[in-house]
């Protein structure tokens, strides 16, 4: 059977719950159930999902066509990977699937920001330049993101710089 | 050296021990899911030798690998680690205080699980501390974080903070009443996890109640910490007023002093048996009525399990020999 969603790829996940004294049945594949919030990664269904069902029987909410094959390029993980195993590989895979992961995450936490400590950066001298690159890469997308432009500008200066003393060792 | 379990803190009328536990991942590191034994191993090692540079709180690198299956159950059951932990060697070390009031798991779901232990109320004094090796930890690893969602863990159910404070609490009155369910209830609709400390499943065994937030992504540690206390301050209050209810009643004062002669006399003692009865004497004991100290009980209560008595034994030993053992180990230390 068919995703009813995107109506592209093999349905994993199948829902059923009453609606208004009928019952309705979903069939959706892997990531359409996780956009549109039906699969639980951590910890099986829970009673939130069934909130979103009203909405379902639309038009294909998202499109997850572009998504199918992406991998965590460090660690190697799907997304269905993660669904199967309830497990995440590494810090990466939070990036590479950061938005098919927020709606468990808010689910689980309730909120989705975090608040509280933040670990200070390892001092630059035991930095290899590699490292001190893949580190300020990281910030420089994190400031990107939070729309940061003066960060940012700072950051690349700061990569240009690490790269341009690399070559000349 | 004594250990941790034997103290006694605040409000241990009550509150039994308090444990702060943080999850850490190295930065660039796949989590252990994705490490072959090899590779955790080497990891382990690394930690071991940025730790014992200066060794500032005196840690003990264990590898779990060189521990009999009984002494790992052991500490599991001592809170030391977690049963999970204590499941598998395969890849895994542990870095452990002389009293065992520190432990840090290595490659058990993370790379490394902080954890302080003290006993009573002291919630800010073990955060106090788990922060600090947590920043002497920092001082040579970059830990995998998300300026978003923070300390990145490999379920998300530690996202965030990665912090899980929580308190073991005492209380057999709210347990008779039956108050208990509906404290449960509510307490669990404020973003906590209350649930019984030892065994499996809902039953607490011997009135132990384990309370521990629930959340750790969106709020901090400060505030978890704070929301913590307040609930248990009033759950102990809780528990007193049903405990001066209770003891006015001859009943009650029945059950305390029979616990007391089953504990003082019995050839055989189940594990089970001496935790209910325990529970009993401990009530005894805070409220004046048995004469037993309260470190006495905290060092039973912990000590007596299955595997520890193994341990102790030097081999493993049938139900039956257990139960003799630790009845007569429980009559020695009831004098
Ligand atoms: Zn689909
Ligand atoms: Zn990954």
């Amino acid at each position: 059977m068919l995703c009813q969603n995107c109506g592209k790829y093999e349905a994993t996940t199948h829902v059923k719950r009453i609606v208004n004294g009928e019952t309705a049945e979903a069939h959706l594949c892997s990531d359409c159930a996780a956009a549109l919030g039906y699969t639980d990664v951590f910890g099986g269904f829970t009673n939130t999902f069934s909130d979103l069902l009203g909405s379902f029987f639309g038009e294909p909410a998202v499109s997850a066509l572009s998504s199918r094959t992406v991998r965590c390029e460090k660690c190697g993980n799907t997304f269905n990977d993660i669904v199967n195993s309830g497990k995440l590989g590494c810090a990466d895979c939070y990036r590479t699937f950061y938005d098919k992961l927020l709606p468990s995450i808010q689910r689980i936490h309730g909120k989705t920001r975090h608040e509280g400590k933040t670990p200070k950066a390892v001092k630059v001298e035991a930095d290899s330049p590699q490292n001190k690159i893949i580190r300020l890469e990281k910030e420089l997308k994190d400031a990107v993101e939070r729309q940061d432009f003066e960060k940012a500008a700072q950051l690349r200066d700061e990569i240009k710089a690490v790269k341009e003393s690399g070559k000349n060792e | 050296m004594s250990k941790w379990y034997i103290g006694v803190g605040e409000q241990s009328d009550i509150v039994v021990s308090t444990r702060i536990r943080l999850a850490r991942n190295i930065a660039d590191y796949p989590f252990p899911n994705k490490l072959n034994t090899k590779s955790r191993t080497q990891l382990n090692n690394l930690i071991r030798d940025a730790v014992m540079k200066n060794n500032e709180f005196s840690l003990k690198f264990i590898e779990m690998k060189t521990l009999t299956r009984f002494e790992a159950a052991s500490m599991a059951e001592r809170h030391i680690i977690s049963p999970e932990f204590a499941s598998s060697a395969d890849g895994r070390a542990l870095m452990l205080s002389p009293d065992e009031d520190i432990s840090i798991m290595l490659n058990e779901e993370d790379h490394i699980r902080v954890q302080v232990m003290k006993p009573g109320f002291a919630l800010d004094e073990a955060y106090e501390l788990a922060d600090k090796i947590d920043d002497s930890l920092n001082a040579d690893f970059n830990f995998a974080f998300d300026s978003r969602i923070g300390y990145l863990t490999q379920c998300p159910t530690n996202l965030g903070t990665g912090m899980r404070a929580s308190v073991m609490l005492h209380l057999p009155a709210l347990t008779m009443t039956g108050r208990i369910h509906r404290l449960i209830n509510t307490v669990s609709k404020l973003g906590l996890t209350f649930r019984g400390a030892f065994g499996e499943g809902t039953a607490a065994v011997g009135d132990m109640y384990q309370l521990s937030n629930q959340i750790t992504l969106g709020i901090s540690e400060e505030s978890a910490i704070k929301n913590l206390k307040a609930i248990t301050l009033q759950l102990c209050a809780q528990e007193r007023s049903a405990r001066e209810e209770l003891l006015g009643d001859s009943n009650a004062e029945d059950s305390i002093y029979r616990a007391y002669g089953m504990l003082k006399w019995a050839r055989l003692l189940s594990s089970k048996e001496l935790m209910e009865n325990l529970s009993l004497v401990r009530l005894g004991s805070v409220t004046g009525k048995i004469n037993v100290p309260i470190e006495t009980i905290n060092e039973l209560m912990i000590s007596m399990q299955p595997a520890s008595i193994n341990v102790m034994a030097g081999k493993r030993l049938d139900e039956r020999e257990r139960d003799i053992i630790r009845a007569k180990t429980v009559r020695e230390k009831l004098g």
